[in-house]
């Protein structure tokens, strides 16, 4: 039996000090606090002095408190029970059902050896034209959206998952409002989705250093998954606020912070994490796809700046819309040349006409006169706005192709277009120009 | 393992305090042993009878009191054939072999030799025994790839040596003994093909450094033409995120005219690596005839690999482009990023606890980025031939504000800097080397007036431009308009190009010569025009001929159509039209 300790030498923020012997770097123990028993996990050792970040947090923990050393490494029960269940940052159920046994397997693992990955070939379709059309989102990607709050970056997300073929869905829930988890909750068991999909969840009510464990434990369950052949999910929101657990254990630790705060290592830290997406030279794949709230709407806060660093591009969420620009998929190249001919030119020209009708706004807000081109720009960006860009839109790949042709067939003459002529006698004929307003007729 | 034994006395992440009894050289390699894993490990500072190692793996498991195995070597990387086309991480281990070994991940402690023990090599001695050597003279070589590899007298012998015996000609592993010699002091030393060497020395086994002179052909034509690069120079290319730097770096790694090109992929995204191992061994290099793998190597430590191996990872790099450099080759080292590398100093100074300089980073961080850009440049080696490391590093400044310590250090020590600009990427105007910003002190592929005036140019344009905003179309003066055309079609038709067309991607020195001869005139042209909306359109027409002029190759009838088309509507709008 392990030896229990019972003089805790100091008690700071959520991390505590006890003298011990033989205690491992990384090993978890048992607290007994007033307020009931928590995990923790050491993070330095100095001597005999062991220092421990407490899971349920440091409130109640008593100078003659009970610790009590496990002898392993944090891990987690993984078997194919655990679809269809909710737990909490440190993998205790939090729907009621019982605890899993299984083969547990560690968190936190080593890193996949780039010679064993491949190169990202298959699109996920989502149905949402900003992403499929402009923006391709690609088995193994890993990808952030960006967005303040308020904006329904939740509800994204939840579409996203619902509508990607994917095997299985995991959601990391950090600081979330209760709220938000339960419409999470609802809105995939609605849809039938609830039987494939796994939720950790750290709610903001819950203690810090559970919110730091979430990414971890939903991406080695995902990292099983993904070597028994399967497609997995993993949907992450909102990482500043994983970002910001760090930050106060790094405080807590005297470490120096680097910039607002934030310790030095937050690149090293994020990207442990994101690095876990992955396609498997012969197993399955993971793609990840999370939530950066940017704290007043500023990307150059060390949170959203330093993910676009490390992650393959990014989706800015602004006013209920996903911006064209800004919004970046790096790894588009690797589908769009195979999804349909017309693909990459309806999306590079749909792109320019609409930077033109956002030159024309300016003009046209400094009350520059507006001529007969300015005028179809005008048209052609608020059709763009309510038939492309508007979230609820909601249809395949090749329809919204179909729906780019028609926007433009009604708001221009071919060659103002500058798609090579080519593409033109392909699809601008297959769709005719119905523009009765103005009479004309595009061919 | 060894004799010289400490035992753990703190453990805070990956920094290990360990109490020893018996002397510890500051920057020797220890392994800390836990369970029946080894971990390799760096001291980084001495206190007392404490010696502080950074861990190159997770300390996970490691408890006080573990030992410790010092081994009084620093550390090296070995070097000899059989590098090229390899893929290594940071501390030089194999990741295709240990792939073969550990399966999908980096099984912490394993470690591989970097070279294969098994190979054989056609050796051919060229020393003969009575010679007089000393470091870095040539023994024999072996055939590498498309390369003459040369088997040298070990860099870390001083003084003359006398050659003993040499091995005939034949087919032997990189161990075998090719070489006796003889030292002052009458001990014979044997000397293979494989030869180890500290990564944190500079290898100077050289007569004497040069003064870079000779431009670097990368075929990106804003890098040839306006800030060139010299062979054996050093450069940055500071940039936010998504504003190109990695396809700017993937492109020069395929088309530079260099022999060697080294990549060292820096606490990056694994899948760009990915896309580079993939993709080269399938890639023609059209100056040999082979796949592009044969003349790069990877070093790969990717941004979730342990952050002290990353440290390690640009000086496993230069100092392989070092060796090559000695065998009279010229080697392109391509760092992504450096920024990567000075935050895993910044981790670990944290962690040793030192007062930090600004924005957390150690004060030592400029003296450390100078030292590394140093190890670049151009050497006459004593056999008369010469050799290059050129380094080009990108940084990733936080919030795309180059005002942060990192690229202010780089920028004191380069000698051309590729600033790449948001607004350029937004528009999509690609590679975005800001073309104002941006400066080189390396001689160029063209006449640097020529160039000068060009700048102009765009500086103007851009002034013109700034007004435009202001005042409007309406209150520009046409004269000045035609200006900003000017400075737009440079941008479009030259300042651009696109990295993903075949022929687009690699502009020759012969052709960026040309083109650019023939953009100057363009540009010099006085030009009349009736109204504004007139000189948009044609300028709308030059630009688009001018684009796919950019698009066939230089050789064919379509080339000379397109020049002429060019130039038939520069007819229209001259004087005498």
């Amino acid at each position: 039996m392990h030896k229990v300790y019972h003089r805790i030498e100091q008690i700071a923020g959520n991390v505590i000090t006890v003298h011990a012997e033989g205690v491992m770097n990384g090993e978890l123990a048992q607290v007994v606090g007033t307020l009931g028993v928590s995990l923790a996990q050491v993070i330095r050792l100095e001597d005999n002095k062991v220092f421990l970040q407490v899971f349920a947090g440091s409130r109640g923990i008593a100078t003659d408190g009970q610790v009590r050393f496990l002898g392993r490494t944090m891990d987690v029960p993984f078997t194919d029970a655990l679809l269809g269940r909710v737990f909490n940052g440190s993998g205790q159920p939090r729907d009621n059902g019982p605890e899993l046994e299984g083969n547990r397997i560690p968190i936190g693992g080593p890193s996949v050896n780039p010679a064993k990955r491949i190169i990202p070939r298959k699109m996920v379709r989502t149905g949402i034209p900003m992403i499929d059309v402009f923006n391709s989102l690609v088995e193994s990607q890993k990808l952030p959206i960006f967005a303040a709050a308020g904006e329904p970056y939740n509800e994204l997300l939840a579409r996203i998952a619902l509508q990607a073929e994917v095997d299985v869905i995991i959601l990391g829930g950090m600081g979330l409002k209760h709220d938000d988890y339960l419409q999470f909750r609802d809105t995939l068991e609605e849809h039938g989705a609830l039987s494939r999909s796994i939720l950790f969840i750290h709610t903001a009510a819950d203690p810090t250093v559970e919110c730091q464990m979430v990414p971890d434990i939903s991406l080695a369950v995902a990292e099983q998954f993904a070597l028994q052949n399967k497609r997995v999910l993993v949907l992450l929101t909102d990482m500043t606020s994983f970002s910001d657990a760090l930050k106060e254990i790094a405080i807590t630790m005297e470490q120096i912070p680097s910039n607002r705060g934030y310790p030095g290592d937050l690149y090293s830290q994020l990207a442990s994490r994101y690095e876990k997406a992955v396609d498997f030279e012969g197993a399955g794949s993971i793609t990840i796809l999370a939530v950066t709230t940017m704290p007043g709407d500023d990307v150059t806060h060390p949170v959203p700046d330093n993910t676009g660093y490390i992650t393959e591009g990014q989706f800015y969420l602004r006013n209920g819309r996903i911006e064209p620009f800004g919004s970046l998929s790096r790894l588009k190249q690797q589908v769009n040349a195979r999804t349909r001919e017309d693909h990459r030119t309806v999306m590079t020209t749909m792109i320019q006409l609409y930077a033109s009708y956002k030159e024309t706004l300016e003009k046209q807000s400094m009350g520059f006169r507006m001529s007969a081109w300015d005028n179809k720009l005008l048209k052609y960006g608020e059709r763009f706005e309510k038939e492309m860009m508007d979230l609820s839109v909601n249809i395949p790949l090749e329809e919204a192709l179909d729906l780019g042709w028609q926007i433009m067939a009604d708001c221009f003459e071919p060659e103002e277009t500058g798609i090579p002529s080519k593409l033109i006698d392909t699809f601008w004929a297959k769709k005719p120009a119905v523009a009765p307003e103005t009479g004309e007729t595009a061919g | 393992m060894s004799d010289n034994v400490g035992s753990i006395v703190g453990i805070n992440g990956n920094l290990i305090t360990v109490r020893f009894d018996k002397p510890v050289t500051q920057g020797e390699v220890g392994y800390a042993r836990v369970g029946d894993v080894t971990l390799k490990s760096e001291v980084i500072r001495i206190r007392g009878a404490n010696a502080e190692l950074q861990v190159f793996e997770d300390t996970t498991g490691l408890k006080i009191g573990d030992p410790v195995d010092f081994t009084g070597n620093l550390l090296t990387v070995e070097l000899g054939p059989g590098l090229l086309a390899q893929v290594y991480d940071g501390l030089q281990n194999p990741l295709r072999e240990l792939a073969e070994q550990c399966g999908f991940f980096l099984q912490r402690g394993t470690y591989l030799k970097a070279l294969d023990r098994t190979k054989k090599w056609d050796y051919t001695p060229k020393a003969r025994p009575g010679d007089e050597v000393e470091a870095g003279d040539t023994l024999g070589t072996v055939p590498e790839g498309i390369f003459e590899h040369r088997v040298m007298v070990p860099f870390a012998l001083t003084g003359k040596h006398a050659v003993v015996e040499v091995a005939a000609s034949g087919s032997y592993t990189v161990d075998h003994v090719v070489a006796k010699l003889r030292n002052a002091q009458g001990d014979v030393i044997e000397v293979s093909m494989v030869q180890p060497w500290p990564v944190k020395v500079p290898i100077q086994a050289y007569a004497e450094r040069l003064r870079p002179v000779d431009p670097l052909v990368t075929k990106v034509r804003i890098v040839d033409t306006f800030f060139p690069v010299a062979r054996g120079g050093v450069y940055c290319i500071p940039g936010p995120f998504g504003a190109g730097k990695t396809v700017l770096q993937q492109v020069t790694s395929r088309h530079a005219d260099v022999d060697i090109v080294v990549i060292a992929a820096c606490g990056e995204r694994a899948g760009e690596v990915v896309e580079t191992l993939r993709e080269f061994p399938e890639l023609i290099d059209p100056r040999t005839g082979k796949s592009l793998m044969e003349r790069t190597l990877i070093i790969c430590n990717t941004s979730s690999m342990p952050v002290a191996a990353r440290e390690a990872s640009v000086y496993t790099a230069v100092t392989i482009c070092e060796y090559y450099r000695q065998m009279g080759l010229n080697v392109l080292l391509l760092a992504d990023s450096t920024s990567r590398w000075a935050q895993a100093l910044r981790e670990m100074s944290g962690r040793l606890e030192e007062i930090p300089g600004e924005e957390a980073f150690p004060a030592y961080l400029e003296s450390v980025i100078a030292a590394f850009y140093e190890r670049g440049g151009l050497v006459r080696l004593r056999d008369g031939s010469e050799g290059s490391v050129t380094i080009g590093g990108t940084v990733s400044p936080a919030g795309g504000n180059f005002d942060e310590p990192v690229t202010q250090a780089t920028l004191k020590v380069v000698g051309a800097f590729h600033g790449l600009n948001r607004e350029r990427s937004d528009a999509r105007r690609y590679p975005a080397i800001h073309p104002l910003d941006s400066w080189s002190k390396y001689p160029g592929v063209v006449d640097g007036a020529q160039v000068a005036e060009a700048r102009e140019i765009l500086r103007r344009g851009n002034e013109v431009d700034q007004m435009m905003k202001v005042v409007g179309e309406e209150g520009t003066s046409i004269e000045d308009f035609v200006l900003y055309l000017k400075s737009e079609f440079l941008d479009a038709a030259y300042l651009q190009q696109n990295s993903f067309h075949d022929v687009d991607a690699a502009s020759s020195a012969e052709r960026q010569h040309y083109v650019f001869a023939k953009i100057q005139k363009i540009l010099t042209h006085r030009m009349f025009f009736p109204d504004k909306d007139t000189a948009r359109r044609w300028f709308l027409q030059l630009t688009s001929v001018t684009k796919d002029w950019n698009l066939v190759e230089m050789e064919s009838d379509e080339f000379k159509q397109l020049e002429e088309r060019i130039f038939s509507l520069l007819a229209e709008v001259s004087e005498h039209a």
